[in-house]
């Protein structure tokens, strides 16, 4: 496994590596029912280490949060095979444990040893966002749960095929446990297909260039991996520093909950430490430690867009999570939320390090994913669940404004047509626009949230929603402002509602004619509002991203003087 | 009137390939292209090879027109009238970013927010008017426009493809007080579901009407004025040509028309040849462009993004870019990997051998090193000679000391990874469809590619290369060669069980029947005239649709319905070929309709452009140290076009016209065949 290997051969098999990983992505976007992943892009695919189950190569159309976490999922599968000690060549197994694979429930993910001469030779693994996996909840978003239980079923890691021998068996369980069977079937068809597919090409390319090479060229991408991060973290300055940001609330008690990282950069080493961070909570905005250090891995890369997507660049980065914390949560706390938990620790991270990298940082973008699903039954009683996420703003940088209605930061997602959604569902958009004074002023403000207003057509349904950054905005940096909080109303027959927990609630019930909205938050600025050129912010209110008032109140009355 | 002329105006050069058909004679001409105004450079190149332009019965022009516009954003002054709420659906994209890491970076639509106008009107999914359209609030939204200095409006209204009512009624209000013919509505330009492509695809037409029908007019004054009096067409980016006035209404449709008419010449030599399945590279100074060509066919993309949010969705030859061209620089990161590209040097400054400011090694500074290319004549005329020494330096600093490599051994190693980026596009372009890439010829166009042919042929596994006698004028002659082509879509959104298949019928006949009268209002004859239906079907609760070819009957002039069973069956064949499994129980969907209708075009014959005469012997102009993996090789120089039909050089050699060199690795040998190219083959097998 250690032969050395020359540069010129190894960057010809990163390439190739890279590629077969990328066709397995496009495959099961391609092949895949629920557009959580097929316009999501909610999956993602790999080759991970026999031993260790580390990253080794990933495809770069997934979602950049499994980069990390999937290392976890191998890991636990690698933990079952060796207590089991039955690994065969032709096996497949099957989970969506987050306590053993980091993420949520709704991750469902394959992991498939791959065999050559009859030796293991490396993992490879499929991971996508299913539709619904039973639960309370239509789409398993729940923010009421105090129990894994009441998020999904939970499946630990099983053999879905034995010797290359499909076992039905676990599939009639699968699907007697989802609330979209076909849906559910039609997406492990396509994470199969996708593995079949990674199988075939890893065959050819150790035909034509042997296990011994591209197994050195494995190993060496991940030391390449450390000495790039290693030389980054040498660029920066020595010291330490910290900062805090809070959730709302855990969905079940109104309590804000801070995360709390100190930063520290050493040489060519970095700690991160979360000390101070609240306690594992009753609801479910906890997270399991994989997810914390898969968090930790976005982050960075963030920072260094540069680095390869590899186990390695995490090797010169300690990755502190104190025992007991939200961000260490044990089985089986609910973690159905860690989308909005890992990215107010994104916020963090960034807040930190823009005070150490000033010029690679950019503000906090709108940090909540918003998983809002309205469900009900047509009038012939078929059952419907719309489930989407929503954008919003990103954070100003240094080189320019942020973007109006981005992706969040841990998913490369597309949001599903607006017409796409009305000819699937029973409803109609009022208005699907962005949202004017929700951006952090700034040198370089931050983008614009959005606004999206959506009215029933059936007679009855129930919303619910998981959201965030109801009660703290995102933040700027290097003094850029705060950008708008998240808030959602609903309508009812006496007039609009918001949730008494700001961003959470679940069973809305509403009747036809009446409508939910959502008002995303803005993205942190960039630098003071002071250094705003006047011309930039009469732009802005030319354009109607910023009302006059608001535009006098944030920058000052000088934009009137140039506005024409 | 039997001169066909086939104009590509590139970034550099403006190519003219002119086709006698009573003689059976070819000509080319190559000039600068003239800045800003192409029409220049246009009738210059004509005006070299035609004396009379009344001799001329046909004019095809291959644009770069509306690319440029799109991708510099020089497009006009617009402004949208859209559905009440939906005025940011352009700006909002598909909630998407530009670079996944780093979260830098934001995008200004190409009509600006206060030009985007609001009115009230909607209609549903499923087609019901639940606002009838606020046609006194349009015209107001259209005299604020014309009074801010729009130059064109795009109507855009939620739904518009289940019911074009409401956008139908706008559009006639605006077009009665609009100063001129810019006023495109989503409804007409792709009734299809998903409104920011629709809203995109139709606003970028807007964008391009004044610029693109301006051009178009200018040359066609330019050319009345000369006398011709035959037709002038314009390739699209489907690869067909469509008459000015089609382009003028439909602009966006140019969008890739350059590059569109080179693959149809290559799929036509490449036919001819013996070889109808071929995948083309076009290796320019800054990207590799890869197209595939199957049984003569090549792959139409369904949509494209011209830049970041900026997305096309109309069928397009499906054209593979990477960043690896000529000028794309070879560094070294902080991991000791070695890279080529994304950074450019482009043609200016150019690779450092060309002496004009550039110190950064580049794929052609390690030709140049190898001696691949004479650095005595280079190519395209501009410059006299190249440094040798310059580049040599610049790949020791920047790539060689980094390795502990030489010279040689670096240049080895930018030329090693740079073909295996161009064999990786290669790869990944068949095998995303299905095809091995081993069963295909690989065709070099362009003035770099056929450096890199034997590279491409190891990296690859392919047999053999077909290099086209004209590789700098592929596209020029693509304008000759394409067939006329209209594409029309239409969103059904029916599951198949309740289809209504008189319906189906009553749209596909339409489309034929409008495609039908463009191909009769065209001055051109027809071979032949072809229909080509696809529906795109997918199950139930699949997003992703999969396109599914509709066999049809047209009797006479009138189409026959189809029946649900075929359709249903087409759509299990279809869908067994690209996913190998069916889904038991599942519902099938109808989506959109898509109908082609093309009028195919007289092919000339290609033997005319064959060399007549000569000898291998007299070819031969002399010798050239040149380094192929470990070893210097004295190797053959010859005129490739004096080498006869016939002729058979055995590698190492290097073939040299004026804007292409063609090199034969060691056990590779090149034959001339009795069209003229140069097919290329391996030795052992």
């Amino acid at each position: 496994m250690s032969a050395a290997i020359d540069p010129i051969t190894l960057a010809v098999l990163a390439g190739r590596m890279e590629q077969i990983a990328d066709e397995m992505d496009a495959t099961l976007f391609r092949a895949a029912f629920n557009p959580i992943i097929a316009e999501a892009h909610d999956a993602s695919h790999g080759f991970y280490h026999a031993a260790s189950g580390d990253t080794l190569v990933h495809g770069k159309s997934g979602l950049p949060i499994f980069v990390g976490v999937m290392a976890f999922a191998v890991k636990a599968v690698i933990d079952k095979a060796a207590e089991a000690g039955d690994l065969a060549d032709g096996d497949i197994y099957i989970f969506n444990d987050a306590h053993m694979g980091g993420t949520h429930l709704s991750d469902m993910r394959l992991v498939r040893p791959y065999f050559r001469d009859g030796e293991l030779f490396c993992y490879l693994a499929s991971v996508g966002h299913w539709h619904d996996v039973g639960g309370a909840v239509p789409g398993n978003y729940n923010p009421s749960a105090t129990e894994a239980f009441q998020e999904a079923f939970i499946l630990p890691p099983v053999k879905l095929a034995r010797g290359g021998v499909i076992q039905q068996d676990i599939i009639d369980i699968l699907l007697r446990n989802t609330r979209l069977p076909q849906s559910a079937m039609g997406d492990l068809n396509g994470q199969l297909g996708a593995l079949d597919l990674g199988v075939k090409r890893l065959d050819e390319l150790l035909d034509e260039y042997g296990a011994e090479t591209v197994s050195a060229a494995l190993n060496a991408l991940g030391d390449r991996a450390e000495t790039l991060m290693r030389s980054e973290l040498s660029g920066l300055p020595d010291g330490r520093w910290e900062a805090v940001d809070y959730l709302d609330n855990d969905g079940i008690t109104d309590i804000a909950l801070p995360i709390k990282v100190a930063l520290e950069i050493k040489g060519d080493t970095m700690v991160l430490d979360f000390e101070g961070t609240a306690p594992v909570t009753a609801g479910p905005v906890n997270i399991a430690y994989p997810t914390a250090v898969a968090t930790a891995y976005v982050a960075i890369k963030h920072i260094f867009p540069d680095l390869p997507a590899n186990a390695g660049v995490m090797r010169p980065i300690d990755v502190r999570v104190p025992d007991g914390s939200l961000l260490s949560a044990e089985f089986p706390a609910p973690v159905g939320g860690y989308t909005e938990t890992i990215l107010r620790m994104i916020d963090v991270i960034f807040s930190a390090a823009s005070q150490a990298a000033p010029d690679r940082v950019v503000a906090n973008a709108y940090g909540t994913i918003n998983a809002l699903s309205i469900a009900g039954k047509r009038a012939n009683g078929q059952r419907w669940v719309m489930f989407s996420f929503y954008g919003g703003g990103h954070g100003g940088s240094v080189e320019s404004d942020g973007l109006n209605h981005g992706n969040a930061p841990i998913s490369t997602a597309t949001i599903p047509p607006m017409e796409i959604l009305e000819a699937a569902y029973p409803v109609m958009f009022r208005q699907w626009a962005l949202r004017p004074d929700s951006a952090g002023a700034g040198a370089h403000r931050g983008g614009l949230g959005a606004t999206y207003e959506i009215e029933l057509l059936e007679e009855t349904a129930e919303a619910f929603l998981f959201g965030e950054r109801g009660r703290f905005s995102p933040q700027g940096v290097q003094g850029g402002d705060t950008g708008a909080m998240n808030v959602f109303h609903y309508e009812q027959a006496d007039g609009w509602k918001t949730p008494p927990l700001a961003s959470k609630m679940l069973g809305i019930k509403l009747t036809k004619g009446q409508a939910v909205r959502l008002d995303t938050p803005g993205g942190g600025g960039y630098g003071p509002a002071t250094n705003r050129d006047a011309r930039e912010v009469a732009q802005d209110v030319a354009l109607g991203y910023l009302t006059p008032d608001k535009a006098t109140e944030l920058y000052g009355p000088e934009w009137k003087e140039v506005a024409a | 009137m039997s001169k066909m002329i086939g104009v590509d105006v590139g970034g550099t050069f403006t190519d003219v390939f002119v086709l006698d058909e009573t003689t059976g004679t070819a000509q080319v001409a190559k000039v600068p292209t003239t800045r800003p105004d192409q029409s220049g450079g246009f009738l210059d190149g004509i005006g070299q090879q035609v004396d009379d332009l009344s001799t001329v019965a046909a004019v095809v022009h291959g644009t770069t027109a509306g690319t440029n516009a799109l991708l510099e954003r020089k497009g006009a002054k617009i402004g949208v009238i859209t559905t009440h709420g939906l005025r940011d659906v352009l700006e909002m994209r598909r909630r998407d970013r530009p670079r996944t890491w780093g979260l830098r970076g934001d995008f200004a639509p190409v009509v600006p927010r206060n030009l985007r106008l609001e009115v009230p009107e909607r209609t549903l999914a499923d087609g019901t008017i639940r606002t009838p359209v606020d046609l006194d609030a349009v015209k107001a939204a259209a005299q604020q426009l014309i009074d801010d200095g729009c130059l064109a409006v795009a109507i855009l209204f939620a739904n518009a493809y289940a019911n074009a009512e409401n956008e139908a009624k706008a559009v006639e209000a605006v077009r009665a007080m609009w100063p001129n013919d810019h006023v495109s509505c989503s409804s007409e330009i792709l009734p299809e579901i998903r409104e920011f492509e629709r809203f995109s695809t139709t606003a970028l037409n807007a964008y391009l009407q004044p610029e693109v029908s301006g051009y178009i007019n200018r040359l066609d004054q330019a050319l009345t004025k000369g006398g011709f009096g035959g037709e002038f067409m314009i390739v699209q980016s489907n690869g067909g040509v469509m008459g000015t006035d089609t382009a003028c209404r439909l602009p966006i449709r140019t969008a890739l028309s350059g590059p569109a008419a080179g693959v149809i010449a290559a799929g036509h030599i490449a036919t001819t040849a013996g070889f109808e399945n071929v995948i083309t590279g076009d290796m320019g100074g800054t990207s590799f462009d890869v197209a595939l060509i199957a049984k003569g066919q090549s792959m139409l993309s369904p949509q494209t993004s011209i830049d970041f949010g900026m997305v096309v969705r109309n069928p397009m030859i499906e054209i593979t870019t990477i960043g690896a061209g000529g000028g794309s620089i070879a560094w070294v990161d902080k991991g000791s990997l070695l890279n080529i590209g994304p950074e450019s040097a482009g043609s200016t400054p150019g690779p450092v051998a060309y002496g004009q400011g550039n110190d950064r090694p580049t794929v052609t500074d390690a030709n140049v090193v190898l001696g691949r290319i004479d650095p005595d004549n280079p190519i395209g005329g501009k410059l006299d000679r190249l440094d040798v020494d310059a580049a040599a330096k610049a790949i020791d600093i920047h790539v060689g000391s980094k390795l502990g490599l030489t010279t040689i051994e670096a240049a080895e190693a930018i030329l090693r990874v740079a073909n295996s980026r161009m064999a990786g596009a290669i790869r990944l372009v068949s095998i995303e469809r299905g095809f091995d890439p081993k069963r295909f010829a690989f065709m070099p166009f362009g003035g770099g590619g056929a450096l890199h042919t034997g590279a491409i042929l190891k990296e690859v596994g392919i047999g053999s290369a077909i290099v086209p006698r004209y590789p700098g004028v592929t596209s020029a002659m693509g304008c000759v060669i394409a067939d006329m082509r209209q594409d029309f879509v239409q969103t059904i959104n029916s599951l198949t069980a309740t289809l209504d298949t008189d319906a189906l019928r009553e749209v596909m006949q339409k489309h034929i029947d409008d495609g039908m009268a463009l191909l009769d209002a065209a001055q051109s004859r027809f071979e032949a005239r072809d229909i080509v239906v696809e529906l795109d079907m997918a199950y139930v609760g699949q997003t992703h649709t999969v396109a599914v070819p509709l066999p049809i009957t047209v009797d006479g002039s009138s189409v026959t319905t189809p029946t649900i069973t075929e359709v249903e069956a087409a759509f299990d064949a279809a869908y067994q070929t690209t996913y190998g499994r069916l889904l038991k129980n599942g519902t099938r969907r109808v989506m959109n309709l898509r109908t082609a209708v093309i009028g195919r075009r007289p092919k000339f014959d290609l033997t005319t452009l064959a060399p007549k005469g000569g000898s291998v012997k007299d070819a031969h102009t002399g010798s050239r140290k040149v380094h192929f993996s470990d070893t210097w090789f004295d190797t053959a120089i010859y005129n490739r076009l004096a080498l006869p039909v016939g002729a058979e050089v055995k590698g190492p050699a290097i073939l040299v016209q004026p804007d292409t060199t063609v090199l034969v690795d060691p056990g590779l040998t090149a034959t001339v065949d009795i069209c003229g190219n140069t097919i290329i083959t391996r030795d052992e097998d």
